[in-house]
């Protein structure tokens, strides 16, 4: 049990893909303009990386250790291909939008580092499930940092949430008349935002990192005394 | 006690912006005369939004508030933000312009003296890009009734017809790349109240006005004489040659000098110890690229004015710069090449093949 906590952990905080590792920055930047293409993209992302990860531990005996970059390559990219055939077929208009960034998911850092560091080395199931959660950690990132984006640069939220459900229509959170603030939906917003992001997550472990060392000094006086 | 020569050394960072703010005001009386006194009610919004941001951040980083807050850094990167954004900008845009000064470009970047950005080019160019209609809309010239430009900085419905004018930069752009006008320079300059004498109608006193500062600032020596003349010399020198080769297109020197933020970059801008260069030759190199790159995006670009963005790329090639341009150390025979190469080896002048050898040999311990 404690094998698969310390995984979400890792996955969703600790070593998170993009606030710790600073993985796969190409399409979180790229497509987090709004937060439906952002989400959409990071679910995209979860399946293909629960799959692959799941397909290279259960092959891992079968691959010549000197060829499996290529190897794993080829099992993502023809999983990702499943997965681009999946939204054009099913989710057209966002096949649309997201465009090449779906195909690209191939060369995602995220998709290929959990494939050799943890895949490659553990049993299948430890395997798929350590994909999921780091695909977890992927979306609610770039899901917030979608949101943000969304929410500062034209003051809606969900908006292009008709091309998922149909009939669906984008909250107007901010009033009518906000001004919108361009720059944070061209590409530099995305960096600002996401250094402000990986900012408060250090401000956050550094907290926890202060608070645990005053429970410590406390503790020991407490048994000093 | 200071080593020799025992020179008292008044300049303190609250005198250098005391004296800078001083330097700025002949070019905003001419540009209250011109242009009305709403860019005085812009200039007061900006600094007591820098003043409360400041010390915000001051508070937020554990910083002695009074200390900093009275060395009147913000003040002079407020003044700058409120000079470079059109005087009829609503007041929130004023108002966000200070705060991404300071809060982003100041003090996430570190604080006064750590910043690698000028603050005040950073808020121009971030809401130029996020608002760039809003940072387009110039007072007409001599236009200057106060009432109808507060009611343009105050509320949102605003009735512009009668107020609004492109910049003189802005006008010459649309005219010349109108294929249907084929306009030649001459011709437009004489024909738009837009353009006075040299440059643009009333702009080239405020220009003026912030060439008396800056000589003043020259006379009391806050800044050096590298970083403006490199800026104007190399400006002219470029206008003058494309001029000479196809006068039609290209407008001349003093156009260029006495329009957009020209002579405020020169003495005001590119002149900041904190984001500029500090070697005399760095100075230089900086000063002159930036006047190319201004040259170059008023002439192809799209934007207003290309002054904010020549001064940010500078910025960036500002360690660079730096780095090449250490001057000789007295006793030495050949300046060292780098100040990292300069410092930590005793003996000197190691081979710049050694060196990399020795870098290699290190890596795979790392």
């Amino acid at each position: 049990m404690s094998v698969y906590r310390e995984i979400t952990h890792n996955g969703l905080w600790k070593q998170n893909a993009i606030l710790a590792q600073l993985l796969g920055l190409c399409p979180l930047l790229a497509v987090s303009s709004t937060m439906v293409n952002a989400v959409s993209l990071g679910l995209a992302t979860i399946l293909v990386m629960g799959l692959s990860s799941l397909a290279v531990s259960a092959l891992r005996s079968f691959i010549p250790y000197e060829i499996r970059i290529p190897v794993f390559i080829l099992i993502i990219a023809a999983l990702v291909t499943i997965v681009d055939l999946l939204f054009n077929a099913y989710l057209h208009d966002l096949y649309l939008v997201l465009g090449i960034f779906i195909p690209l998911i191939v060369t995602n850092c995220i998709v290929l580092a959990r494939v050799e560091a943890f895949a490659a080395k553990h049993s299948a199931g430890l395997a798929a499930y350590d994909g999921v959660v780091m695909g977890v950690g992927f979306v609610w990132v770039i899901g917030l940092l979608g949101a943000l984006r969304e929410l500062v640069g034209q003051g809606t939220l969900f908006s292009g949430i008709e091309m998922i459900i149909p009939g669906a229509t984008a909250w107007q959170i901010l009033p009518e008349d906000y001004p919108g603030f361009l720059l944070a939906i061209l590409p530099p917003g995305a960096f600002f935002v996401l250094g402000l992001m990986i900012a408060g997550r250090n401000w956050l472990d550094h907290r926890a990192n202060e608070r645990a060392k005053a429970r410590l000094l406390a503790q020991r006086a407490a048994s000093a005394a | 006690m200071h080593s020799s020569p025992h020179i008292l050394q008044p300049a303190s960072v609250r005198s250098v912006m005391t004296k800078v703010l001083i330097a700025l005001l002949p070019g905003i009386a001419a540009y209250v005369w011109f242009f009305g006194s709403a860019i005085l009610l812009q200039i007061a919004l900006a600094s007591v939004t820098a003043l409360v941001a400041e010390a915000i951040m001051l508070r937020l980083r554990d910083k002695p508030v009074m200390l900093y807050l009275g060395d009147g850094s913000a003040l002079v990167t407020a003044w700058l933000v409120a000079l470079t954004f059109p005087p009829i900008a609503p007041w929130w845009l004023t108002v966000l312009g200070v705060l991404i000064a300071i809060v982003v470009a100041k003090h996430l970047y570190g604080g006064l003296g750590q910043n690698p950005f000028n603050p005040a080019m950073v808020a121009f160019c971030a809401m130029i890009v996020a608002y760039p209609q809003l940072m387009s809309q110039w007072p007409r010239s001599g236009f200057n009734t106060l009432e109808p430009m507060l009611h343009a900085i105050f509320f949102s419905d605003r009735q512009l017809d009668a107020l609004v004018m492109a910049t003189p930069l802005d006008a010459l752009r649309t005219i010349l790349r109108d294929p249907e006008q084929r306009a030649t320079i001459a011709g437009i300059l004489g024909s738009h109240a837009t353009f006075g004498n040299i440059g643009g109608h009333g702009w080239e006193w405020v220009a003026g006005g912030y060439l008396l500062g800056g000589l003043w600032l020259l006379q009391q020596r806050v800044i050096t004489w590298h970083v403006p003349v490199a800026f104007i010399v190399t400006l002219a020198l470029i206008a003058s040659i494309f001029n000479s080769i196809n006068p039609a297109y290209f407008v001349g020197a003093n156009f260029h000098l006495f329009t957009g933020g020209a002579m405020l970059g020169a003495f005001f801008i590119a002149t900041d110890p904190v984001s500029g260069c500090t070697t005399p030759l760095g100075k230089i190199i900086f000063a002159a690229g930036a006047a190319t790159l201004t040259w170059i995006i008023r002439s192809f670009g799209g934007y207003p004015d290309g002054m904010a963005f020549a001064i940010l790329l500078m910025n960036l090639l500002v360690p660079l710069i730096d780095m090449n341009t250490q001057p000789k150390v007295f006793g030495h025979k050949a300046p060292p090449r780098s100040p990292r190469s300069a410092r930590p080896s005793p003996q000197g002048g190691g081979s710049s093949l050694e060196r990399s050898g020795g870098a290699s040999e290190r890596k795979p311990d790392a």
